[in-house]
């Protein structure tokens, strides 16, 4: 919905031919998955349990500082790579060609509130399949936001930037609520549906386990040091929440991702489906441990063309479809995460107030946001 | 409280602490072979038996029950990163003192899993285990006089026999394609040397396949010898159609390693509703195949229709019985075998 549609040069073979350039990326990766991917993972779950395990360790005397400094680092990071790059990947079915039940989408639970199975259903089916489609893709501004000039601006969007920081620091609560779809399900006709009902308690059950193991349990076993691990499992989720949050705004919140309207994915084709999520995703550049911690969601572009390829296998592809980015003259965006993360607060806050006229953006203006 | 009643206590607070995870994947980090774990074995050594055999010694986990000589174990091998499960019958006598157990894999063509197991297996590897099944079996009382009939890896439960218990009278008639391909064959000659059996090795690369009508010119009294038998299908179908002609049936015990017959029709496209996977299936594929190349997490036993390890509530669409080409249409409460069961059109499988 910018000015310039950036696909406007590609026929509608190209379109396709791309898409069977990208089916061939796609086919190499799958023939050739094997051992040493299965052992990827099986280290990385191994090395986040001791990690975590060391880390709740340490917090039992998380009364002296430097104990609760060492404790609360890790556990923070173990707590990401168990979203990250386990439970995300694990829950999109990318290891499930290992047939191992132990790390298998459908067997899969989480250290979140919203509970796998619900999790599975908003972000595997609604938002990959409909990325960044307004009224179809909830993760577009989690339905509370404005994020594109072409929707209608409101007084409460005045709010937005305010929204979405409680949002970042409580981001597990904000995604069991949308994948419950609060939104809808609160209003009076929906509330006893016994489905969402039956979800609701999920969420509850899932909550309170928790809440009970971050805020009670592992607290009233520090014994003494009771405040100060219940202050670092604080601090645990909440660098969790920000640090996921700040991941996934970078997915698609930065100038220069497109969105789409509802109309335009009406009988798309596969090659057109790819197009849209490669214009609807960018990514974030940095180093291995960078990549590593966000889940290698900072190869979005590629999760979104592959969402069920091994994450490990994510940074090579990238070469490959970078490769076509260029071939076709598509613009890939990328970007070191301050600057994305920069960008994506730059266009919540510029889109919590009206347009600025002209409506239409120009040309130049696009570039200038885009190569910010 | 008792005791046991303050483990389980002990066991809930642990639970709490390790939500979403259990205590045992922490426990399994360091102690995949304890009591109460999902039954492992890790592999301890591999030993070569014939150019393309080999007895891959296993240590079980604490929860391994013991087999009965002549029954056979799935095992869970992860090739190329994949979990595949076979069933290999056990050739290490009953109660061996070092606690281990042993299987004897011959590497057939293509075979994904028998292949590793004798060409690449390491000891150390840790595999998934099956409580040992089979009802290939010697009975309490031991028969006075026995044949064994067994063809290629098909003397492998007998193995597992003659190490486990002695018989008075034990013949053994063994084919294969020459001297060397034979498995065991010293030890076998050895217990031949020690007046512990008698042995007719039939080289069917020299000699052409067993006749089955001429097996009373190698073993005149084999009508009055409980027989047991284990080798391709041509083999026992051949036994099974001898024996039954003299009337001398039940003195007959088969062990088969795959399903009889294949009945094929037309496939049809296969939904497996829980996971959320549809692909396409042929009419001569079972189900699990399929199911498994999808990737979705299927039950699995024997792979012969045997074990019913595997069964599968079918939602919606018809399957056919690959061994009788029997169809099997969805109804409520209704089970498949997805291991003998293929797609008769188009078909939801609850997985």
């Amino acid at each position: 919905m910018t000015a310039i549609d950036p696909t406007a040069h590609l026929t509608a073979e190209q379109i396709e031919e791309l898409g069977r350039e990208l089916d061939v990326i796609r086919d190499e990766v799958i023939a050739d998955r094997g051992e040493k991917d299965a052992a990827y993972i099986r280290k990385v779950i191994s090395a986040q349990r001791k990690l975590e395990l060391a880390s709740r360790g340490v917090l039992l005397f998380s009364i002296f500082p430097p104990a609760w400094l060492l404790g609360t680092a890790g556990l923070s990071v173990a707590k990401i790579m168990d979203n990250m790059e386990i439970g995300h990947n694990v829950l999109h079915g990318q290891w499930d060609w290992m047939r191992d039940p132990k790390i298998h989408s459908t067997t899969w639970e989480w250290d979140h509130v919203s509970p796998a199975e619900q999790w599975k259903h908003s972000h595997n089916e609604l938002h990959h399949t409909y990325t960044n489609v307004i009224g179809k893709d909830n993760d577009l501004g989690y339905g509370i936001m404005r994020v594109d000039e072409d929707q209608k601006w409101h007084p409460l969007h005045l709010g937005q930037p305010l929204w979405n920081f409680v949002n970042a620091c409580f981001f597990e609560y904000g995604i069991a609520a949308y994948d419950l779809e609060l939104g809808k399900n609160l209003q009076k006709r929906h509330r006893r549906n016994p489905e969402f009902r039956a979800r609701a308690k999920a969420v509850g059950r899932k909550i309170r386990k928790q809440v009970l193991k971050d805020y009670v349990i592992h607290p009233l076993l520090s014994g003494p040091s009771f405040l100060t691990t219940l202050a670092a499992t604080f601090t645990a989720n909440l660098v969790r929440n920000i640090w996921s949050h700040s991941v996934i705004m970078c997915g698609h919140f930065p100038e220069g991702v497109r969105v789409f309207e509802r109309q335009s994915v009406k009988g798309e084709t596969r090659g057109q489906w790819y197009l849209r999520q490669m214009m609807g995703s960018a990514n974030i550049s940095g180093s291995r441990a960078m990549h590593f911690m966000t889940g290698n969601l900072s190869h979005q572009i590629e999760h979104h063309l592959f969402p069920d390829l091994p994450s490990n296998r994510y940074a090579d592809v990238a070469v490959k479809v970078r490769a076509l980015f260029e071939k076709y003259e598509l613009e890939y965006v990328t970007g070191p995460l301050p600057k994305q993360v920069f960008s994506a607060w730059r266009k919540v806050v510029r889109l919590s107030l009206p347009n600025k006229k002209p409506k239409v953006k120009t040309p130049a203006r696009e570039k200038e946001l885009v190569a910010a | 409280m008792t005791s046991a009643a303050l483990r389980s206590r002990a066991w809930k607070l642990l639970e709490m602490v390790t939500t979403p995870l259990l205590p045992s994947d922490y426990l399994d980090l360091v102690s995949p072979l304890r009591a109460g774990a999902d039954l492992r074995g890790r592999i301890e050594a591999v030993h070569p038996e014939t150019g393309d055999a080999a007895t891959v010694v296993i240590r079980p986990g604490r929860g391994w029950r013991g087999h009965t000589a002549g029954q056979y174990l799935r095992i869970g091998v992860d090739v190329d990163g994949r979990r595949l499960w076979r069933a290999y019958s056990i050739t290490s006598p009953t109660g061996r003192p070092d606690g281990r157990i042993t299987i004897t894999v011959k590497a057939v063509p293509d075979g994904k899993v028998s292949n590793h197991l004798v060409h690449r297996a390491t000891p150390g590897t840790l595999i998934q285990l099956d409580q040992p099944a089979g009802d290939f079996v010697l009975p309490q009382a031991k028969p006075a006089k026995v044949l064994y009939l067994t063809a290629g890896s098909g003397i492998t439960p007998v193995m597992g026999m003659l190490r486990d218990s002695e018989v008075d009278d034990a013949v053994m008639v063994h084919c294969a394609p020459q001297p060397q391909d034979v498995i065991f064959r010293n030890e076998l000659h050895g217990l031949v040397a020690d007046k512990k059996l008698r042995l007719t090795e039939v080289h069917t690369a020299t000699a052409g396949r067993l006749d089955i009508a001429r097996l009373g010119e190698l073993v005149p009294d084999w009508a009055e010898r409980e027989t047991w038998a284990c080798g391709p299908a041509g083999l026992l179908d051949a036994a099974e159609e001898h024996w039954t002609e003299h009337g001398v049936q039940e003195r007959l015990h088969t062990e088969r390693f795959r399903p009889r017959t294949v009945v094929a029709g037309d496939g049809g496209a296969v939904t497996f509703s829980a996971t959320g996977r549809t692909v396409d299936a042929d009419g001569a594929t079972p189900l699990l195949d399929i199911g498994e190349e999808a990737g979705v997490l299927m039950p699995s036993g024997c792979r012969m229709g045997i074990c019913f390890g595997c069964v599968t509530p079918l939602k919606a669409g018809a399957v056919r019985d690959l061994r009788t080409g029997e169809i099997t249409e969805a109804e409520p409460g209704v089970l498949i075998q997805t291991c003998v069961s293929a797609a008769a059109g188009p078909c939801d499988i609850e997985r």
